[in-house]
């Protein structure tokens, strides 16, 4: 949709935010592609999504051209400065979520190697609440909407207990039987991708509220991340 | 001299109103193809009544990506708006890859995808070219196929989880047969005590199998949205009043407040029922032992919905096991749970019964501190669907 041709500054405009949105819906795919790679161990699905990341970076690209294209010959101000500066920054995330994404698709190649194992069910349903997070988010910058963003900003820390009790269970898993260690591996590092992911969002969210409001949002997000000192006592575990 | 300033005043304020006009007017410049489709392009208002008719959600696009026309069911998927560009509201690359292809010259171009949250969707579109008034369009044509894929996973997901859930009881059950037949042939009161344990388990059976066919059958229905209009309090006494033996055998009261400015909420009543029967089933359970059980009917913050909470002082739920419990056959306490005759779809239910009806399910718990499950529904609206 960037190919045509947009005389006017507002075309201009819209056409940089329906990129942002675009390279959203990319990265969206990508993440849901991913999860199910992993859930119906399709490694066919995971290949296509990680070649499918390069089409983030190539929107990445168009939407850096467009800002610097409006930021030198338009020099915006007020809303359509912080419209310009957001779409970078939020192009920034999308494509760091991408990369998250694929390295998920990655490690999906591993493990469908492997044996089938009942342990990703929790990992797919982080994924869908990091799915419906970005989504809330994007939706929230195509509608410009400041309360969404909020509520997304807020609701992080629904994945980072998620992350919590997977982190917990696969510690178990590996204390109970060593064989399961490499497996384990892999799929914390996918727990800790999601986690991140969904991170990015809440990035994303401030990024929104700016654009929206013309301000930051003051007060820190509550943080339910506790893994940093999670650790499973031995004789629990055996 | 005084003529002069008055001249120069009268310039400078006339120089002044044409710089604001100007600026106004580059402000409120619209691109082309949205001045296009504010003024509608012969035969465009034709094509929306049309689209209107079609069942499915069907949108066609100028050559700029813009919405141009749209019926009903294509905003409530897409959110897609007349004279906005399509990719910002609905952002499925293959979608859009496929409006893409048509709008660079193909004959048609289909795409399948899935729409994962809130309640997953699954889309089968066509994408064709249209010429209208000399102008070039692309009809894009979303047929949900939710129920479809639905049928058919639903087959599968049931073997696969009935039959590990359902094989624990059997297994039991054929060793009590084999014994009653063999060994315990001749003792009368072994095998009097082995039927009544084999009954046990069948009814545990039952149970289970119950529980999986109402769980299959909501999310059967799971992205149609109720319209009726229900009554929470009235659902809240009667399912208290059918608890009351229950109640009555654990020694315990559930006391139901129904708080001023409570709604009636947008929902299927016996669905809404058997949520509440769930919370008061799990509340007597799990958390009678602590005493009472309260009921709570009460507007949300926003007042956008009416809720539902019922709150118990038992032991607590630990915080690492809140997040999941709503999963399948996710138990804290898997022995506790079987005890007291729990399937392990209790809250699942209730997870799929809410996110039909676009609700939420809130868990505040704490260990020695008992527990709290809050449902929110959508206030009822006239029309609404």
């Amino acid at each position: 949709m960037s190919e045509h041709t947009v005389k006017s500054y507002e075309g201009e405009l819209e056409a940089i935010s329906t990129s942002v949105a675009q390279m959203g819906g990319v990265a969206e795919a990508l993440l849901q592609g991913a999860i199910d790679a992993l859930q119906r161990r399709d490694s066919a699905l995971a290949d296509r999504m990680i070649e499918s990341d390069r089409r983030i970076d190539e929107l990445e690209r168009v939407i850096e051209g467009q800002a610097v294209k409006i930021l030198a010959l338009r020099q915006p101000v007020g809303v359509d400065l912080r419209l310009t500066v957001t779409a970078l920054r939020i192009s920034n995330e999308i494509e760091r979520i991408g990369d998250l994404a694929k390295n998920i698709a990655k490690r999906a190649l591993v493990l469908n190697r492997e044996n089938p194992v009942r342990l990703t069910q929790g990992l797919v349903r982080m994924g869908r609440e990091c799915l419906s997070q970005i989504k809330a988010v994007l939706d929230a910058y195509a509608a410009r909407d400041a309360e969404s963003a909020m509520a997304v900003w807020r609701r992080d820390e629904e994945i980072d207990e998620l992350y919590n009790s997977i982190f917990r269970e696969l510690l178990t898993y590996m204390m109970e039987d060593p064989r399961t260690i490499s497996l384990a591996t892999h799929l914390l590092f996918v727990a800790k991708n999601l986690e991140r992911a969904g991170d990015h969002a809440t990035n994303i969210a401030e990024q929104v509220y700016y654009l929206a409001k013309g301000a930051y949002i003051g007060e820190d997000r509550p943080k339910g991340d506790a893994t940093a000192s999670a650790s499973v006592p031995y004789e629990q575990a055996s | 001299m005084t003529l002069w300033l008055a001249l120069v005043l009268i310039a400078l304020v006339a120089l002044a109103a044409g710089a604001a006009g100007y600026a106004l007017s580059r402000r409120r410049a619209s691109p082309p193809a949205a001045a296009a489709a504010q003024a509608p392009q012969a035969g465009l208002a034709e094509i929306t009544a049309v689209l209107q008719a079609l069942p499915h959600a069907t949108v066609l696009l100028d050559e700029t990506g813009r919405v141009a026309a749209k019926n009903a069911a294509a905003a409530e998927l897409t959110g897609a708006a007349v004279g906005k560009p399509f990719a910002a509201s609905f952002r499925v690359p293959d979608l859009l890859a496929a409006i893409e292809h048509v709008r660079d010259g193909a004959e048609s171009a289909e795409a399948a995808f899935t729409l994962p949250v809130p309640v997953e969707r699954s889309i089968e579109a066509r994408v064709a070219p249209v010429e209208v008034g000399g102008r070039r369009y692309q009809l894009a044509f979303l047929h949900d196929i939710t129920a479809m894929v639905r049928v058919e996973r639903m087959r599968a997901d049931f073997v696969a989880n009935a039959s590990h859930e359902l094989r624990t009881p059997l297994t039991s059950l054929s060793g009590f047969i084999e014994t009653i037949l063999g060994p315990a042939r001749d003792d009368p009161d072994a095998t009097g005590r082995f039927l009544e344990i084999m009954q046990a388990q069948a009814q545990r059976m039952r149970r289970l199998i119950d529980d999986l066919l109402s769980l299959s059958r909501i999310e059967l229905n799971e992205h149609v949205r109720p319209a009726a209009k229900a009554d929470l309090a009235g659902i809240a006494r009667d399912v208290v009043d059918a608890a009351q033996p229950a109640l009555n055998r654990a020694g315990i009261k559930a006391v139901i407040d129904v708080a001023e400015g409570a709604r009636p909420v947008t929902g299927a009543r016996d669905e809404l029922l058997q949520i509440a029967q769930n919370l008061i089933d799990n509340a007597v359970k799990y958390g009678g032992e602590g005493g009472d059980i309260e009921v709570n009917i009460f507007p949300s913050a926003d007042g956008a919905a009416t809720a539902l909470s019922v709150s118990d002082k038992g032991p607590g739920i630990a915080r690492e096991h809140i997040p999941r419990l709503t999963e399948r056959f996710y138990r804290v306490d898997d022995a506790m749970s079987r005890e007291r005759g729990g399937t392990g779809l209790g809250l699942a239910i209730v997870k799929h019964i809410l996110n039909r009806h676009r609700g939420r399910l809130e868990i505040e718990s704490e260990p020695g501190r008992g527990s709290k499950f809050t449902v929110f529904i959508p206030v009822w609206q006239p029309g609404a669907a």
